[in-house]
Formats: structure tokens, C-alpha cells, sequence
């Protein structure tokens, strides 16, 4: 069909008058112009990271993946703590924000998919969405990190209210969205007489569910958590805000869990107007280039899968 | 199935409650967080809050009107710039969806779709703020026109793809040229989608705070230049929620407020635009 649209395009453009003629060129130039700029954007964007982090690529080497010290006063510079805080801060937030995502998807996909209530509750994930990360930020300071401080009181360790326990429960609550409405589309393709024959054999609705629906789009929910997962990692705002920013490494799990920490993006945002030399500058531009490698790889994936599975 | 068909129910019914309570209990934090900023921050705005610039630490009252005019400022500078490109490229990715530039324009919208804001802020901050040599609302700008990009173009392309190829094919049988036909017949009839991919990207970038610490950076007083420091809502949220005064801090509950309400109303702008014209994002 496309093709011979051009075709006939191609044969109109012979009978045009040549002030039309001009403009059709410029018209399809600009397309094609705004199509190579995005391009342009993403090479630039890389090579700008690759070219201002050169100089710290080249006097640390790889060794500053798992160097173990963040100190710019010394000149020694580790990106351990940043990938340990972000990992940890991005995993438990996963872990806790997967079966809210995978019941909301199943709930408004299988057991409600019409209605007011179903409405009702898919605006609200929406709006969960939709809400700046620097209102939860501000909103996680204010009211968790007091809730958590009693909290970690009760059981006995050290009570910062902030820190990696209350930064990944707000990102949980930020992440949901994402994975949750995928699941929805998703569940909702199942085709029904996949579900009705289970149903004729005799299947209750878990067993469907269980037997059916949840095997037939495993994959298309695992990449809404790789998505979700995209998000935890590359958050800023409301994580900065919570984490308190320590650059030390945790002397124990129990630490490392409920007290202070820092990921990547936290301390770009901190340090990143503060950095007063180019190693210190060019350091933390390199982890942004950790960041953007992570973030874009677990997102093509995430989309590579969701495209496979909405095309079979 | 060895099991007798009573348990199996049973274990459905239990399957189903926790499912449902999963489900809802996500609006609680919603409820709560929405509760809380509307009870702080609504007491706080009134006209002289909204007309004033913040006060100097341990005077009362002042406003936010220079974050005010800097969100708008920057916004509207982003998506006059972002608008316009991002059509076209989803323009072009509707029209050649098999051509080769088509496909690595698309992934380079994936790819920027999952680019951290911080990383954006990064970027902007060398090609705009290092060779200008000062923040500037300009670079701010350039940082949210990048993020609202992958989205315009998203929709752009999304509903254009909806739209039946028989409309294309009648105007161009009458004998339209091209750009007449994208530009006066294919863009209007999908006009609502991309109407409302544009509101959505307005919102989600009017809340960014990441991108603009390096850019746009903050400005106490009230600034209409392009090429100075400016305030905007998010980022004045940020200064004065981690300042240590209670004066500052009810100044960010009102600023908070404010921002969400700009993002309801588009949300919901959004939402009635996609229903009335049917358009599905």
C-alpha cells in the first residue's frame, strides 16, 4: 500500500506546478531533517558523556567501578557505593512494588476490566504517575521519614528515618504505574477462547489465571518490571531527598538497608555544581554514563520484548 | 486437579480477595500524599503569594510569582521548540514506517524515552551553560524540550498511524500536493491524539526538577531573561523543602500545591480531550 502511494505520488508530481513542487521538497526535507536530528541527539548525548568523562576513564581505569572510597577532597574517586546504593534502592523497590503492579494488572485486566470502579481505580494509578517525583520527595520527608524513624526505633537500629528503606519505598510507589499498566493491556489480549476452554474443562478463575493467563503473558510482564526497573534506577528528585547522601559504604546489611546511603543520580545531583576540578567533574559525568548505558540497555530490552509480544 | 471442587473454590474466592485488596490498597499512598500537599499547601496561596517574589530568610510572607513566570517561561519555550520537531519526526515515522532512517530515528525515541532526567541535565549543562559560560532559562529550556520530545513524537506518530489510509489516498487522487495533504487533511483529523500527547508532555515536564539543577539552576528574584539564571515551581520546591526553616518550607507546601494542581488540570484536560475524540494513547 505504501509503496504504491509514493508510486502515485511520484506520477502526480510530473502535473504540479512548480512553486508546489518546491514547497513538497522543502515539506519532506523537514521530515527527514527532524528524523536525523533525533538521531543527532543521541549520538550527541553519548559522545558528550564519552568525551567529558575521559579524563577520569583515563586515570581510574575500570578499577573505579569497584573502587570502594568516594573522597574528593583526596582526589580519590570509587563508584561502589553509588552502583551498591542504586542497586539496592532500585531491587527493593522492585520487590516491593511487583505484586501491587501484577494485582492491579490482573484485577483490572481479568476480574474487572469495565465499570466505574475499574475506571475509577486506573485514573488513580494514572495520577500515581503522574505526580512529580519532587512532591513525593518532599511529601517522603515530611511524613514517612518520621513513620520510619519510629519505626526503625521499635527495632532497635540506628534511627536516621532516612536513608535506602525510605527512598525505595517512595520509588515502589513511583514505579508501580509503569509496570501495572502494561500487565493491563497485556492480560487484556489473552485471547478468550484460550480462557473459555480452560474454563469448559472445568477450571476455576485462580486456575485460569494461574494455568492460563500468567503463562501466556509471562514475558510482557517481566518487561513491564524491566520498565519499572528503568525508572527506579535513573530517579533523581525524590531519592536525593531521602536517601541523606552518604558516600561511605555500609559496614553491615542491617546498615546498608536502613541507613543513609546514595545512588548514582543523588550524587550527580548533589555534587555536580560543587565539583570544583575536572577529574571531580569528570567522575561524576562518568557515572552518568554508567547510568545511561544501564537505563538504555534495560529499557530496549524491556521494549524488544513488548514489541515480540504484541506482534505474534 | 485432585482436589475437591469446594477447596478449589475456596482457594479462587481467597485468590480474589487478596488480588483486590493488592489492587486498592495502591490509593492509599495516593489518597495520602494528595491529602497531605492539599491540607499544607492550600491555606498558603492567596494573592500576595501569588504576586511576590520569596521573602529573605526570617521576614514572613512572600511568594513564588518568579518561579511562577520561570516554569511558564521555560515550558512554553520548550514545547515551541519541541512541538514543532516532534511532529515532523512522527510525521516521518507514521509516513515511512519501513525505511531505514524510520527505524533508527525509532530507537533513538526508545533510547531517549529511557534517558535518566539527570543525564539530560548533564548533556545541556556542556552544549548550552559551558560555552554561554552562566545557568540560562535557555539551557533549562533545551533540557525540557529534550525530555518532551519522545513523547510528542510518540502520539504524533501513534495517532496518525490510526487514521485510515483511504483519507490519504482521496486527497491525494484529487490531485493535493503532499505537504498540503499531511498538513491540511492527516494532521487535523488527528488532531485531538496529538493535542493530547502534547498536554501530557507539558505536564510531565512542568514537574522535572533533575534537568534543570545544572541549567536553569534557580534564581531568587523575578527574571524574564532567556540568557540569566531562573526559578522554576519544582526546583524552588526542592530549595526551600530542604531548607532548615519552617517560614521556607510552608512557602514549598503552597509551591507544591500549585504544581499539582497544574498537573491535575492537564491530566484531566487530557483525559476529556482522549474520550470526547476517542483517540487512545
Amino acid at each position: 500500500m505504501y509503496k504504491k502511494t509514493n508510486k502515485f505520488v511520484e506520477n502526480k508530481r510530473l502535473k504540479l506546478s512548480n512553486s508546489q513542487l518546491k514547497w513538497e521538497t522543502i515539506f519532506r526535507r523537514i521530515l527527514i531533517a527532524m528524523s536525523i536530528l533525533l538521531v543527532v541527539i543521541i549520538l550527541g548525548v553519548l559522545a558528550t558523556l564519552i568525551v567529558e568523562s575521559m579524563p577520569s576513564i583515563k586515570s581510574l581505569g575500570i578499577g573505579f567501578l569497584w573502587g570502594k572510597v568516594w573522597d574528593p577532597v583526596s582526589n580519590i574517586y570509587g563508584a561502589y557505593p553509588f552502583l551498591v546504593g542504586t542497586l539496592l534502592t532500585s531491587f527493593i523497590a522492585l520487590i516491593i512494588s511487583v505484586p501491587f503492579s501484577y494485582a492491579i494488572a490482573i484485577y483490572l485486566g481479568e476480574y474487572n476490566p469495565k465499570g466505574w470502579l475499574s475506571d475509577l481505580l486506573k485514573n488513580a494509578i494514572e495520577l500515581i504517575a503522574a505526580v512529580p517525583s519532587i512532591i513525593y520527595g518532599f511529601w517522603g520527608l515530611f511524613v514517612l521519614v518520621p513513620i520510619i524513624r519510629t519505626f526503625e526505633m521499635k527495632i532497635g537500629v540506628a534511627p536516621y528515618g532516612i536513608g535506602v528503606l525510605t527512598s525505595s519505598l517512595i520509588l515502589a510507589v513511583m514505579i508501580i504505574p509503569y509496570a501495572a499498566s502494561l500487565g493491563i493491556t497485556l492480560i487484556r489480549m489473552v485471547p478468550s477462547p484460550l480462557k473459555e476452554a480452560a474454563y469448559g474443562l472445568g477450571a476455576t478463575r485462580f486456575e485460569v489465571i494461574r494455568s492460563v493467563i500468567m503463562p501466556y503473558t509471562r514475558s510482557g510482564l517481566f518487561a513491564g518490571v524491566l520498565l519499572s526497573l528503568g525508572r527506579a534506577l535513573g530517579e533523581t528528585m525524590a531519592v536525593t531527598m531521602l536517601i541523606g547522601n552518604t558516600s561511605a559504604v555500609a559496614d553491615s546489611i542491617k546498615n546498608a538497608i536502613f541507613g543513609p546511603g546514595n545512588t548514582m543520580a543523588s550524587v550527580i545531583a548533589n555534587e555536580f555544581t560543587e565539583a570544583d576540578h575536572t577529574e571531580y567533574l569528570s567522575a561524576l559525568i562518568e557515572l552518568g554514563l554508567v547510568l545511561f548505558f544501564v537505563t538504555v540497555i534495560i529499557n530496549l530490552i524491556g521494549k524488544r520484548i513488548i514489541t515480540r509480544f504484541t506482534n505474534d | 486437579m485432585e482436589l475437591n471442587i469446594g477447596l478449589r473454590n475456596t482457594k479462587s474466592a481467597i485468590f480474589k480477595g487478596i488480588i483486590v485488596f493488592f489492587a486498592f490498597l495502591i490509593t492509599v499512598p495516593l489518597i495520602v500524599v494528595l491529602g497531605y500537599i492539599i491540607k499544607q499547601g492550600i491555606f498558603q496561596v492567596n494573592w500576595h503569594f501569588l504576586t511576590s517574589v520569596p521573602a529573605p530568610v526570617g521576614e514572613t510572607g512572600g511568594g513564588i510569582i518568579n518561579a511562577l513566570v520561570g516554569s511558564f517561561i521555560m515550558v512554553m519555550v520548550a514545547a515551541v521548540v519541541a512541538i514543532p520537531v516532534g511532529m515532523a519526526a512522527g510525521i516521518y515515522l507514521s509516513e515511512n514506517p519501513r525505511s531505514k532512517l524510520a527505524y533508527y530515528s525509532g530507537l533513538c525515541v526508545d533510547i531517549l524515552q529511557g534517558v535518566p532526567s539527570i543525564v539530560v541535565g548533564i548533556v545541556v549543562y556542556f552544549w548550552i551553560v559551558k560555552p554561554l559560560g552562566t545557568f540560562s532559562a535557555l539551557s533549562g529550556s533545551a533540557a525540557l524540550a529534550i525530555m518532551m520530545l519522545p513523547i510528542v513524537i510518540r502520539s504524533t506518530e501513534q495517532t496518525l498511524k490510526m487514521l485510515p489510509d483511504s483519507l490519504k489516498e482521496a486527497a491525494l487522487s484529487l490531485g493535493v500536493p503532499y505537504h498540503r495533504v499531511i498538513l491540511k487533511v492527516i494532521v487535523p483529523c488527528g488532531f485531538a491524539g496529538i493535542l493530547s500527547g502534547i498536554m501530557l508532555s507539558i505536564a510531565r515536564v512542568i514537574g522535572e526538577t533533575a534537568p534543570l539543577l545544572f541549567t536553569a539552576f534557580g534564581n531568587p528574584y523575578l527574571s524574564y531573561s532567556l540568557t540569566k539564571p531562573m526559578e522554576s515551581l519544582p526546583h524552588l520546591i526542592f530549595t526551600y523543602a530542604t531548607s532548615p526553616y519552617d517560614d521556607w518550607h510552608n512557602l514549598a507546601w503552597g509551591a507544591s500545591f500549585i504544581l499539582l494542581m497544574f498537573v491535575l488540570v492537564l491530566n484531566i484536560f487530557t483525559k476529556v480531550l482522549t474520550r470526547k475524540w476517542k483517540v487512545q494513547l
